[in-house]
This record gives C-alpha cells, structure tokens and sequence, in this order.
C-alpha cells in the first residue's frame, strides 16, 4: 500500500480479506444445526461490527495515542446520526450528503467540547466530557426535541421535504441508498446447509471503515502521531522542547470526534433512526472498553474489542436455558444441569456478566489486551521449534560421532 | 551587551526571598557557570528564565527580546533550551524518538497538523537524530525504551535533545550530577567540544568544582537569593566572601 510500510502493509491486507470475507467467516455453522445460534453473519450485526470499528478506531487517536481519557464521545456519535438523518429528511434519501454532514456536525461539536475540556487532564477532563455528553443526552431528550424528536426518535417521514429528489407519489418512504442502490440490497448464498448473506450495506460499510483505518495507521506513523505519544509520555516535557501540546490534544480530539460522527453517520444510513440513548454516557463507556479490551494504543486493537464487544452484546445476550442444555447435551444430565445452571448466569440478562469477568481478565492478567495476547501466542510459538531444534540437533551431534 | 540579561529579578515564595535582586549579564560564546550552596537559589533563577516560574519583579532579555510574558514553548522556539537536573525524557517512546521530537520542534515549530508525513521517510530528520546520538554516544542503544537507560545515560540523552534543536543558550542544571567519573569526564569533553565547534552559550550550575574551572569563562557565585560575586574563574578561587558562604561565614 503507499505510505505504508511492509508490516503495516500486511496487517491492512488481513483486515480487508477478514472483511470481504467476513459472512463466512462470521457463519461457520450450518443453518440447521444447534450451534447455529452462535453464527454471527447476519447483515444487521456486520454492519454493527464495522460502524462500531469505525467509532473504536478513531476513539483509540485520542486515547490510544494521547492518553487523554474522554467519557463523552458518544455525544459526537448521536450529534452525527442527528446530522445524517435531518440531511436524509431535507436533501435525498441518498447516504452521501448524509455521511459528509455528519462528520462535519460532530468535528465542529468535539471542537467546541474539546476546547474547554482539553483545559484540564486526567481524571478533570474525564469528568468534563462526562459532563458535557450526559447535557448533550439530556438536551436531545428534552430543550431539543424540534431537532431531535426527543423519546421517540428522529426518522424519515413520508412527508420530509427531500428537496433534492422528485415527486413521491409512491406513498412510502423511499429506502436509503447509495447513488440509487438500496443499503438492504443483496443476495444469500445457500449451499449445503449454510446461508451466507452478502449485504451491499455492509460492503459500503466496511470499505469506509477500511479508509478510516488506512487514516489512523498513516496517523500513526506521522510526526504528528510521534507528538501525540510525546503527549501521553511527559506532556510537561513538551513544553520545553518547543512544542505545543494544547492543539496537537485538540486535533486528536477533533479528529477521534469526526471519526464518531462517521460512525453515528453510516448508523442512520443502515437504519435511519437516531435516538438519544445513543448519547448516554453507557455508549461512551463501551467504546472505552472495546479500546481497553483490544489493546489501547495498537492499530488493530480497537477493531478486535469492537467486534468481541458486539459479538457478546448480540449473541450472548440472546442465548437461554435451552439452549445451554442443547450445547451440553452430550454430558451426563447431572453434570448437564449443573452447568446449565451455572453457565445461564453469564448468558442473556447476564452477558454483561460475561463481559465484566473477561474486561477484568484482561485488565489484570493482559493489560495491552488482546493484541498483547496475541503477540505473546506469537512469540511462544516461535519459541517452540528453536527449542525442539536444540533437543534435536544435540542427539544428531552424538550419533555423527 | 550579553545574550542573556537578567536586571534586579526578585522571586518570594510566601515570607522566603529565594532571589534576591538578581543581575547577570552572559556573554555570548561564553560558558558561564553559576555556583553556590544549596538552597541559593540557582534552579530557581534559571526557572524564571524558561517560565517554570514568574519572576515578581525586575527584567529578562534575550538578544534583546524580554522572555517575561512568553509562554515556555515560545522560549524554546526563540533558542533558549534546558536541560534539567533530574532527567526529564519521554520515557515510553524509544530513545531516537526521544531525538527527534526535538529535531521536529526545531524544523517545523510549536506545532504541524502533518498526520500524513512519514516518520520513517524523512531522511533529513533521521539524519540530524542519528548525528546527535553519535555526538552523545548512544547510537547503540537509539531502539531502546528511554525510560530503561541508566541515570546517566538518561543524562546524556537530555543533552542528545537540547543538541538537536541547536540552541542559541543551553542551560545546564547540574549536568554531571551523578554520574561516575569516567562518565563526568567524558561530559566535559563533549560540552567542551560543542562549545568550540557549535559556539553555542552556556549557563551552567554546578557543584562540581572541578567541572566549574574546567569549563566556566566565567562565574557567579550566589547565597541565600543573592549574586554575591562575579568574575573569571581566577578570581573566585581566592575570593574571601566565596569561602564565607561554602564555609557557612554568610550567617555569622
């Protein structure tokens, strides 16, 4: 790739092949068999694994990079779905206007937040943002609600101006589409007994997630990425070097709130609905935890939470009891129902659960998260021949003899 | 008229004067070291002139230029540089990075919004990094996580980066302290060296006497807040009021 060296090279390669190639990837079990409650590969968590790999990817420019912690970035991503659907309502039902608008609206909204909360650092900018995104939710929902709708949500009604198409005499809204092909649109792939979906949604998706991530690694390779690490190592050092770190904090701010605004932008252009639960600090949290559980501060880190993160939200959530016992129906029935019982804590309701003991795992025991673990499966691996080469060469040696 | 003129400078922390109507004139070209025992307020005086600290009173220029006013960044930008007593790196980044964060606030100011150049292609930025590691001896060690160096090399790595922005005035803070003998030695020559070849001025404190006459044109000797002498190095060896205030005499 230009620009990119041979190891970032390979890495963005194995990214797009995991993408394109992900309705397989993602549905390794056949329709009919009972594991086919852990297939993944429906076009309404796929796109939800890339948009939120987008979200993860430019939160992880601020924290990743700067270290400053900000709490409120989900305020960017509903600013940007309330941006996308009010251009869907007011130009065309097409996705362009929609995205541009959006991260435009929330990179003008993270520079005002971030001009005053990056007057403070550590735990005080944390609060700050925390802060301002918890108005901005409380705002959408209430003194906003002409632009936001309030509870019920901004949506397209077959009465929107969409001053930019011509006369619907259809009587139903049109559909989102990208220069005239639907999102929904695709096809299924049926071939002894698996069903794959190909989703042109996703693939739009994932082809803007894929420039986002080409961004962040040429970010990450800049000097300008080299000033961002300056600032999480010794900001105060800056200072007498000649650097100014106010806007090299503001840029990275700005840019991880763009980034967001894509993400809240390709959420309404999937689905054109924006809510302002979408605000609320727990949708800030997460994206702290899927850059934290992925590995902070790596290139592909914050992609990895996101999509473990999404897998448990959707899949985990929706197991039950039955079927636990399906799963262990092969063990003895006393060992089956013990396990049943102790496993449905952590399935359902309770995959919150699930999520708290790994995100504690991984804290504690892998604190560079996944890539950290994977980087040490690496190196344990490479380890394994060399040792067997010793024991192997040194019975080789005697036997020369 | 001097590079660096610092006029009737007075600093209070609450009831304690910590300078004391401070004048000092350097020279430029010079090595100009400013001794003293401890609590003389020397850290103090070169803080004021970096903005670490406001002075309450009286003037700083340099060429010129009053610092009162500026922001810390803009100092370094206009070519003072510090280098601390305590080593003050980036201590996650790898010691070349620690290089040329330096070299790039020299080439490209206080701040670029570049998120597109790359690091690895600018041979010109590579080059002056390398260099200056090679100046300090640490070019074997350039990949190594900083904050993992010795003290003295964390040292020396400090001096890598005032070097590399090619500063007009460093300032030293106690450049040598500890280090072993072999290492303070080796400091000299390489402050020696630069001071031949690059010309650069110095402001240097310093407990160590015989770093003091080895490189200083020129002393000041402080107590208690206070510029009590000026003059060559000859002349202060043998300065009675010296003696009083190593010897304690100032408190009598």
């Amino acid at each position: 790739m230009p620009g990119l060296n041979r190891r970032d090279t390979t890495l963005f390669l194995i990214v797009i092949a995991l993408l394109v190639f992900a309705p397989f990837i993602l549905n390794p079990f056949p329709e009919d068999s009972g594991l086919a409650r852990f297939n993944a590969g429906y076009p309404d968590l796929m796109q939800r694994f890339v948009i939120f790999g987008i979200f993860a990817i430019g939160f992880n420019i601020l924290f990743g990079l700067t270290g400053y912690l900000s709490f409120g970035h989900a305020a960017f991503l509903g600013a940007g779905s309330y941006a996308g659907v009010w251009m869907m309502k007011l130009l065309t039902v097409d996705v362009v206007p929609a995205i541009i608008a959006s991260v435009i609206v929330a990179g003008l909204f993270s520079l005002a937040i971030g001009y005053i909360c990056l007057r403070r650092t550590g735990i005080y900018f944390s609060i700050l943002t925390l802060a301002f995104a918890q108005m901005s939710f409380a705002l959408a929902y209430s003194v906003l609600t002409p632009i936001t709708a309030g509870e019920t949500g901004l949506q397209l009604s077959l009465a929107d101006p969409r001053i930019l198409e011509g006369m619907n005499d259809s009587g139903t809204i049109p559909a989102t589409n990208f220069f005239g092909i639907p999102m929904r649109s695709g096809f299924e792939w049926d071939i002894g007994g698996w069903v794959f979906t190909f989703n042109f949604g996703y693939y739009l998706c994932a082809a803007i997630m894929l420039a986002a991530f080409y961004i962040s690694i040429r970010i990450f390779r800049s000097p300008f990425g080299m000033m961002l690490r300056a600032v999480k190592s010794n900001q105060q050092r800056m200072n007498y070097t000649g650097l100014n770190p106010r806007p090299y904090t503001l840029a990275a701010f700005v840019i991880s709130g763009m980034y967001a605004g894509l993400a809240g932008g390709l959420m309404v252009a999937v689905d054109p609905l924006a809510g302002a639960e979408r605000m609320f600090w727990t949708a800030s949290g997460e994206v702290v935890l899927m850059n934290i559980l992925g590995g902070a501060g790596t290139l592909v880190g914050p992609i990895l939470g996101a999509g473990v993160i999404k897998y448990f939200e959707n899949i985990f959530s929706r197991l039950n009891e039955a079927d636990l016992s399906q799963l262990f129906s092969f063990l003895p029935e006393w060992l089956e129902s013990a396990l049943v019982t102790i496993a449905q804590m952590f399935v359902g309701d309770g995959w919150l659960l699930t999520l708290g003991a790994m995100f504690m795992a991984v804290v504690i025991f892998l604190p560079g998260g996944i890539v950290e673990g994977g980087q040490r499966i690496h190196t344990w691996l490479r380890r394994k021949p060399e040792k067997k080469d010793d024991t192997s060469a040194a019975p080789a040696a005697t036997a020369g003899e | 008229m001097g590079i660096l003129e610092v006029k009737g400078v007075n600093k209070n922390f609450g009831g304690l004067k910590a300078l004391d109507d401070v004048n000092l004139d350097i020279e430029e070209g010079t090595v100009h070291a400013i001794i003293g025992p401890n609590g003389a307020g020397k850290s103090t005086l070169l803080n004021t002139l970096i903005a670490k600290l406001v002075p309450d009173t009286g003037t700083i220029t340099f060429q010129g230029q009053s610092l009162l006013g500026l922001k810390a960044h803009e100092i370094n930008q206009i070519g003072v540089c510090r280098v601390f007593q305590t080593p003050e790196i980036f201590p996650d980044l790898s010691v070349l990075d620690n290089v040329m964060i330096p070299t790039y606030a020299k080439q490209q100011g206080a701040f670029k919004l570049n998120p597109f150049a790359a690091v690895n292609k600018d041979s010109e930025i590579q080059d002056r990094a390398h260099g200056v590691l090679k100046d300090v001896g640490l070019m074997e060690r350039k990949d190594f996580e900083s904050g993992s160096l010795s003290r003295g090399d964390k040292r020396r790595l400090e001096l890598a980066m005032a070097l590399a922005q090619d500063p007009k005035l460093l300032l030293l803070d106690e450049p040598t302290a500890g280090m072993s003998r072999a290492d303070t030695n080796n400091t000299i020559s390489l402050l020696k060296e630069i001071s031949e070849t690059r010309g650069i001025t110095k402001v240097v404190i310093e407990h160590d006497m015989h770093v003091v006459f080895s490189l200083a044109h020129k002393i000041s000797v402080m107590a208690q807040g206070h510029v009590i002498v000026h003059g060559k190095p000859e002349e202060i060896k043998g300065n009675p009021k010296v003696q009083d205030a190593y010897l304690g005499g100032a408190h009598l």
